[in-house]
Order: structure tokens, then sequence, then C-alpha cells
């Protein structure tokens, strides 16, 4: 059986305070029919995990612009294995140089969505791997 | 002026020679608007300017109200500073760029801090792993501040720092080494941003909640109006909210009510505004759409004059007079063809200048992707020359005054801050209405507007939307030293072993007591600060007694 | 079953999974709930309710960690409307209550108020007893009252909060309808504004106008300023007041029967509405429904018509 909806977490880790984008494609989700979890600025790797599976998502989006994410979101995926996570689909966006973007989707983030990305492209490829109703 | 002559030519016109060409050759689009979705017309004439008198609306530059600029002679007297915004990794690394941008013919320093700093954190706090020294250089105490001016003479170079929550702190760094300099603190000249409400609308480098973080501000403009008269206490910013996604008109309107809100909490703190508000500054973005960034640099400051004298009742001319950074739109640059955002940053340049701007940052093309290659930041700086020696629009002031586009349109955005700032008054000022809500959702609101006329392609966007080629990738882009974190955390040892403990313990105290009292809290962080308490000590005092602010605004 | 039982030591992903399953009316959730029943019934539902912007998340968030201070486990339902459009949600509750979030006793869950196919009350409720049964002390329902569905879903609570604040205006009156009935506590948040005394006199006056001699309970109005945590723990004496009251008039009792009863209805109801467009089909139905339009048929003796096919499809079956 397909449950009705997609639950995306959008989260915001690190300092980084730039949160025009993470909200812009909240919206665009919400209006692509999925239910959304934003929880506002300065997440720790452990309070996206716990609110991840608290409200079982099946989509994880990163957003950074602050160039910490070689540092961050290995530590995020480390703890999605960890708890047995892993099929959840994680994705990113915000500033990721390309040389970075091949190290990142080694590691297990699914897609980079870098500036100038198109949101119809994010719920495509959201929609493409997870299965609804 | 006879307008019914001309009310009558244009009706001729619009008949026998408009009709004729529309009949055959449609225009381009239904609908032509400015970057913030304003409506422009085809054409604009003298009867647009109907309402509007030369003397009492536009007026002469260097008196009030100010619109055509803040001097009388403007560029022609002296050029606006150039002063790129630069800062990464460590103190000397940081020190090695500011030389490179002072020889290539930068007028001013302009300081990036790294976010843990921002924030007032400690490079070896739980917080920082992974963004020591990444979007600036990392400043743990006194010791790094004066690496990073060494061989910098503070009394001839101007400096401003963005830094905001912990802005005391860096400011009283910053008299520290001017001291160990021999230069006396009235002779410093430079700006802090200290803006802490930007920082809950857009930016979210915010540490305390808003009551103290007022307390902080007011402190500061209470000390520099006595001990550092050059300074500019503060730097009232449109720039992030345009960044956020506001149009043009909620970007003056936000800044104005802001600035609105620190002249009251000064006033109602008992400080003269003549004394504080000749240092206010202020700084706005420079967007894409040229003529209506001109027009609303010039609403700026005619609106700022007036409520300093309506409403304020300032009698020094300095108190009414717009003094304005400017930075070019970092939202607008892209990360395909990179090469693109020259043109782009170029004609922001350009609209800043027109606009008359005291101090201008450009950015850099590579900017979508990393923070500045040395190459590519000496383009941006070799931009605002080019405009300043080349393109001849400083050889006259004001330059745009009287197009009947720009004088029209000025007119209309003043109209249209105004009703925000009518609307922001209802609801109590702007930290309430910034409690509410209500200025972030309007910004929301046009960045979802913006994001959908992009994607349905009402707005081109070149080389992303349309003109799309190829990607080949951007080298040579500037990598901060990954050691940078592991370094920074060893010196902060150094410095701690290095320290008289017991003085440091006695100062933070002492700087405890004064923050929970109504002193003047700047004495006492210059004194930690000379002690080498490092910044995250310092705000830990002040974290105990104002407490931290969380975001707490739903979408 | 051994998914009851890691409900049942409070294992989170299994119980968000659950929740997950019911939210989305799955059948493997029904086995797993018939299980967990006998370990339902301790905890203490409280229903939050109030216009927006009057601070219910900030109240949840200060209640809860007053209760964490007492050891007690937390609960939180945080219920936020959907797009009529899209069917999407923005489910931004769980900002107001960021240090919760790594409490290990305290579970929270963020709720679309659409497409939940039983309806919105029936699947809260399904989430209330797993989070009883989850060893919950009190599970806080958070949503705003507008809605019939979010009325309802105040129904499924044994203490319902109403919060509200100075400077709504008008709206108070938006409250009027329905809420005000169903309020046991009223709550005045951002009491530090002005107008909160005139506020108070209004809400006794409204209180007045609609008393009713039988009930014993006299709604008391507090006044908090949540982001400060001000008259919190008053707050919570109240509730705490009202709970014994509750339990030793035996009204708890009943309200929980009246729960019960429609819990009974709902779940009969949709039974039998699934069986209909089971034997009847929506093809059926279709026929029907154009002859009603062209005129030749009528609603009445549609139904008529469409029932003996059911009793008969029915008769087959059973047979």
């Amino acid at each position: 059986m397909k449950k009705t909806k997609i639950r995306v977490l959008v989260a915001k880790p690190g300092l980084d305070g730039h949160d025009r984008g993470a909200k812009v494609i909240a919206r665009a989700l919400r209006d692509a029919g999925m239910e959304v979890i934003y929880t506002g600025l300065r997440q720790t790797p452990e309070q996206i995990i716990e609110t991840a599976i608290q409200e079982d998502v099946d989509v994880i989006g990163l957003s950074i612009l602050s160039g910490a994410h070689m540092y961050i979101f290995p530590k995020i995926i480390q703890m999605l294995e960890e708890k047995d996570m892993s099929d959840i689909l994680v994705i990113a966006g915000g500033i990721i140089p390309n040389e970075d973007i091949s190290e990142l989707k080694k590691i297990g983030i699914r897609e980079i969505f870098t500036p100038g990305t198109d949101t119809k492209r994010i719920v495509e490829f959201i929609k493409s791997h997870i299965a609804v109703a | 002026m006879d307008y019914k002559e001309i009310e009558k030519a244009k009706k001729q016109w619009y008949d026998k020679t408009l009709s004729k060409v529309l009949d055959k050759f449609p225009e381009r689009k239904e609908r032509f608007v400015t970057g913030s979705n304003k409506d422009v017309k085809r054409l604009y004439d003298p009867l647009d300017l109907q309402n509007i008198n030369y003397l009492e609306d536009i007026g002469y530059p260097g008196d009030y109200p100010y619109t055509r600029g803040v001097q009388p002679t403007m560029y022609r007297g002296r050029l606006w500073t150039m002063r790129q915004y630069a800062g990464f990794g460590d103190a000397e690394e940081s020190n090695k760029r500011y030389k490179y941008l002072l020889k290539n013919g930068q007028t001013g320093l302009s300081i990036a801090f790294d976010l843990p700093t921002q924030i007032g954190y400690d490079s070896d706090h739980s917080m920082s792993h992974g963004e020591v020294g990444k979007v600036g250089v990392a400043i743990d105490s006194l010791k790094d501040m004066e690496i990073l001016f060494e061989g910098i003479p503070l009394e001839k170079v101007s400096t401003s720092m963005t830094i905001n929550a912990p802005a005391a702190v860096l400011l009283a760094m910053y008299i520290a080494v001017a001291e160990k300099q021999g230069v006396s603190a009235d002779k410093l000249n430079g700006t802090i941003q200290n803006d802490i409400l930007k920082e809950y609308i857009a930016r979210g480098t915010y540490i305390f909640p808003p009551l103290p973080s007022m307390r902080l501000i007011t402190d500061i403009f209470e000390y520099c109006s006595m001990n550092l008269p050059r300074w500019n206490t503060i730097s009232i910013s449109g720039y992030h909210i345009r960044e956020a996604g506001s149009t043009a008109i909620q970007e003056i309107a936000f800044t104005l009510a802001n600035g609105i809100a620190y002249v009251d909490a000064a006033v109602k703190k008992g400080l003269d505004v003549d004394k504080f508000a000749p240092r206010l500054s202020f700084f706005f973005n420079a967007h894409n759409d040229l003529f209506e960034e001109v027009a609303k640099f010039r609403a700026a400051r005619k609106l700022w004059a007036k409520i300093m004298k309506e409403r304020f009742g300032a009698k020094n001319p300095k108190s009414l007079m717009l003094r304005f950074h400017t930075q070019t739109a970092g939202c607008t640059l892209t990360a395909q063809q990179p090469d693109n955002n020259i043109i782009r940053v170029t004609l922001q340049a350009l609209s800043a200048v027109l606009g008359g701007t005291q101090s201008l940052h450009t950015n850099s093309r590579d900017e979508a992707l990393s923070l500045p290659s040395q190459k590519s930041v000496r383009i941006a700086l070799r931009t605002q020359q080019v405009i300043a020696h080349e393109s001849g629009v400083t050889e006259t002031v004001d330059p745009l005054a009287g197009s009947y586009y720009i004088e029209k349109m000025t007119r209309e955005i003043e109209d249209a801050v105004m009703d925000y700032i009518n609307q922001i008054d209802k609801l109590g000022g702007a930290p309430k209405a910034i409690e509410k809500g209500f200025i972030q959702k309007e910004i929301q609101n046009s960045a979802y507007d913006y994001q959908k006329d992009v994607e349905s392609k009402k707005r081109v966007v070149v080389g992303v939307n349309q003109y799309q080629s190829e990607e080949e990738t951007m080298k040579d882009l500037l990598k901060v030293n990954p050691e940078i974190e592991k370094q920074q955390i060893k010196k902060l040892e150094e410095v701690k072993n290095n320290r008289a403990e017991h003085d440091v313990k006695e100062k933070l105290n002492k700087l405890k007591e004064a923050a929970n009292s109504d002193k003047n809290v700047m004495p006492f962080i210059l004194d930690c600060v000379k002690s080498y308490a490092t910044l995250g000590e310092i705000c830990d005092q002040l974290r105990d007694i104002f407490g931290e602010y969380k975001d707490s605004i739903k979408i | 079953m051994k998914l009851a039982e890691r409900i049942r030591q409070g294992d989170t992903r299994t119980v968000a999974r659950l929740i997950t399953m019911v939210e989305n009316d799955f059948p493997q959730a029904q086995p797993v709930l018939k299980e967990l029943h006998q370990y339902c019934g301790q905890a203490i539902v409280v229903g939050i309710t109030g216009p927006p912007g009057s601070g219910k998340s900030t109240i949840t968030d200060k209640l809860t960690k007053h209760l964490r201070k007492m050891n007690k486990k937390v609960g939180i339902i945080a219920i936020d409307p959907s797009s009529p459009f899209s069917g999407g949600a923005i489910l931004g509750d769980r900002i107001r209550m960021q240090d919760l979030t790594t409490d290990k006793d305290v579970f929270i869950r963020s709720v679309g108020a659409r497409g939940h196919l039983g309806g919105l009350s029936r699947s809260t409720q399904a989430v209330v007893k797993i989070m009883d049964a989850m060893g919950k002390d009190f599970v806080f329902i958070e949503t705003v009252g507008v809605g019939q569905s979010e009325i309802d879903v105040i129904k499924v609570s044994d203490v319902v909060l109403l919060i509200v604040m100075p400077g709504m205006g008008d709206d108070i009156q938006v409250i009027k309808a329905g809420i005000m009935e169903i309020g046991d506590i009223f709550v005045v948040n951002k009491s530090d504004r002005d107008g909160s005394d005139k506020l108070i006199a209004e809400i006794e006056m409204m209180l007045h106008l609609s008393e009713d001699e039988e009930k014993k309970w006299k709604s008391p109005i507090i006044k908090t300023v949540g982001t400060d945590n001000i008259g919190i723990d008053f707050l919570w004496e109240e509730v705490s007041k009202f709970v014994n009251y509750l339990k030793e008039s035996g009204e708890l009792l009943e309200r929980r029967k009246n729960r019960t009863r429609k819990e009974i209805f709902d779940l009969f109801q949709e039974n039998w509405r699934e069986m209909f467009f089971k034997y009847i089909g929506e093809e059926r139905v279709e026929k029907e429904v154009n002859r009603i339009l062209q005129q030749n048929e009528n609603p009445y003796n549609a139904v008529k018509n469409l029932s003996t096919v059911f009793k008969e499809k029915l008769f087959k079956e059973d047979n």
C-alpha cells in the first residue's frame, strides 16, 4: 500500500542564516502537494536526525551557504547510517562547488541543487524517487 | 508650462504616430515592469511631473531634502570609497588580502568575519565545527585583531566591520589595536554594521533577544558620540532584506522603519538626537533595474531627511543626511556562465554611482560558487575604477535628475514606502512588526513571486533560463585552507595560556555586573578585550544576563 | 507482537512509522492498534487551540518544559492547515519547540489537516492512542480550531485550553463560533500587551451569557506571557485542578464515553461507506446522478434503488 503524501524535512544545518532558498523550496514543495517540516536556523545534526525520525520523513533537504558542508553533511549521513535510516532520500542545495559535489554524492547525498535550479526539477526528482498513491 | 498643449500633442501622437506602429508591430510583451514588478509606462513626459516641484521635492545637492545628494559637489569633490568586503581563513591570510586590495587602489577596508565570530562563538566551540574561517576571518581575541591590522595604519585607513550581535566587542578590539599603534580613538574612521533588527528579519546572525540587543546598540551610540566622533555607529541595512527577496520599495521601507526604531530607542534612552544621528549610516543593495535603483536611492535620501526633521525634530543638517554604502546584488549572480556576472555587476555599480552612494562594494564573478579569487576580486575593483575614471558619469552631480521617468519613479517609490512605514507604525513599530512576522511574510511573498516569474520565464535570467550553454567548470576558485580550524584552535589555546587568568576573570565579572545594571557596557568590554578575554567568553557573560534569541516565526 | 512491544518501550522509529500507517489508513495498522488498546487510558489529553499567532506553540513548549521538570513524559501532535489547492502543507510548529527535539521523553509529530482518508479526528485519536501506549503521561494536541474537522479534533481531548491574545480586534467574534463552548480553561497570552484586561472582561461576559447553571466548573481565565515563561506554572495548576475535578466528578468518564461512542459510530460509518462503494460502485452511482439531473429520477428513489442492489449483494456475500 502506498501513502498519500510525501513528507520532506527542510533543514538548515550549522550557523548559516540565509534561508531565502529553503523557504522558497518549502513553499514549492507544499504547492506540489507535499508535507514540509521546516525547523528554522541553526540545526545540529542531532536535531535533524531526531526530527527526521519522529516525523517519519521520506526526504531530508539540507540547505547550506556557508561553506561548512564538507564537515556537516558527512556527519549527518554518518548518523543516518548509525540509526539505520539510510533509506531516507537526502538531497542538498546552496553554495556547493562542483568538486565537492562528486565527493558528497559518493557518501550518499543523492542530488545537489545549485543556484539557479528550477524548483520544478527538485519536485520531479523527489516524486521520481518516492512512490505515493 | 502649458500642460493642456502637451496633453493635446500627446493625444495626437497617440492617435497618429503610435497607433500606426502598434497596429503593425505590437510590443514585445503585455506588461512591462521594473525589477520589483512595478508597472512601467511606455513613456514619461512633463505631464508626469505636474505634482512635483523642483525646489520643494528635489532641491539642490547638499541642501534639504537632499534628493540630489548629501554633498554639493558629490564626486567632483571626492569619489566614493571603493571598499571591497573581504576576509577569510585566519588573520594572517586576510591581512595579506587587505594589503593587496589597498595596493591596487582600494580606498577603505571592509572586514568579513566568519560565522562563529559573528555569532559570538570561539573557534573551539561545538557549534563552530566546520565553520571556522569559511565566510570571513576568524577572530577569537585581541591577538587575532592585532594580526589582522598588522602594518595597516589605522589613522589613515577607514575600516568597515560587518559585525552585528557582538559589534561592541569587535569595536573594542579595534580601539585597542589602534591604541597599540599609538592612534587615539578620536582619530578613528570607520563603521560597524551593528544592525540587529535586520538580523531577525533576514540575516540570522543574532545572539541576544531584541530588547537587550537594542540596549547594546544605544550603548555604542552613546560611547561613540563621546569618544569616537568620526565613527559611524551603525549601518542600517537594506542589502540583506533585498537579498532575502524583497522588492526595492520594501527594501527602503523596512530599512527606514528599522532606522526609526533605532532613533526611537536612543531618544528614549535620553540621547540628544543631534548628537548621535550624524553618525548613523545606511547600507543598500544595487540590483538589476538601473533606473529603479537610482530612483530608490534618491527617494530614500528624501524620506530620511523628512523623517529626521519632522518626526524627530533634528536640527543639525548632518542628522538629516542619509549617507550610504552600497553592495551590488549577490542574489543576482549566477553559477552558470560566471563571466556574465561581470556585466551584471557593472550595471549595478553604475546605478549606485548614479544614485549617489558614498561607498561601494562590487561583487566578484565567481561568488555564486565560492569566495572571490584574487583575480576575480581585482576585476571587481577595476569595474569601479573604470566607472569612476572613464565613463564620464562622475563629471556632474546627480546627472539623471530631471528625467521624467526618474523623477516620477522617485516620487512613486516615496509614496509606496510611506504607506509601508505607516502600516508598520500601526503595528507598533519595526520591532513589533518583526515579532508579528509581518515584515518577514512580505519578504517571503516577494521572494516566492520572483521565483515563479523566473520559472515561468516571465523574467529572463541570461544563462540560466535562457541562453544556456554547455558548462565549463570555473577554475582557480578560492579554497579556504581546511587546516585553519585546527590552527585557530591551537592559537586560541596559546592566548589562553599566555594571559593573566585572574585579571581576565575579574574583568569578565565586572562586565557581567555592568550588563545587569544600566551602565554603559562599552568601557567594561574594552577592559575585557585588553586582558585577552576571548570573544566567546565575553559573549557568554552577556548571554548569561540577556539570554539567547530563539527564532520562532513560521513560514 | 513485536511492533506493539517496541512501542511500549518507546522506540521512536517504530512509533513514527506506525503513526504514518495510521495517517494513511493502512490496514496493517489495525492489529497493532488493537493490541495497544489495553495499554491506553493513562495519558491525559490536552487540547490547545486558538487563533493563529496567539502563541499556542509557545505555550505548548513551555508547558511541556514545565512537565519535564516533574519528570513527566509528553507527546505533542501539532496540526497545521493544509493547502486546499495542493493538499500539501508547511508544518512549522516545531520551530517554537526546538529544545524539545532532543529530549528523549518528548515525542513531537507534525500533522497536516487534510488528506486523512478517515477524517482528521479519527486519525488524531489513533495517534493519541499510540502516544498513550508509548508511555506518555500527557498528550498535547495543538491546532487552529477553525474548521469543523479541527473542532472535532479538540473534542478528542480531555481538557481544552483556548489561547487568545489582546489586539485581535473583531477576531474575538470568530472565536465565539463553536470554540467558546468547548474551552475549559481560557488563556490570555501576550498579556503584557495593551488591551489584555479589556479582553478578560469580554471573555468573562461571554462566559456569563452562555453560563450553564448545571455546569459545576467555572472556567478560569489565566494571564500568561509565554515567551517569557510567565504564568505557565499557574496555568498548569489550573489544568491539574481541572483534571482532578474531571476525575472526581465522573466527568472524565463521561467525556471519554462520548468520545468512544463517537469513535464507534465513525468507524461503523466508515465501514459502511467502504461497503457502499464496494457493492454499488462508482459507475452505478454516476448513472443515477445523470438520471436525476435529466429529471428522469429523484434522489429519494435513486437511493431506494441503490439500497435494493446493496442488500442483494450483501445477502449474496453473507451466504
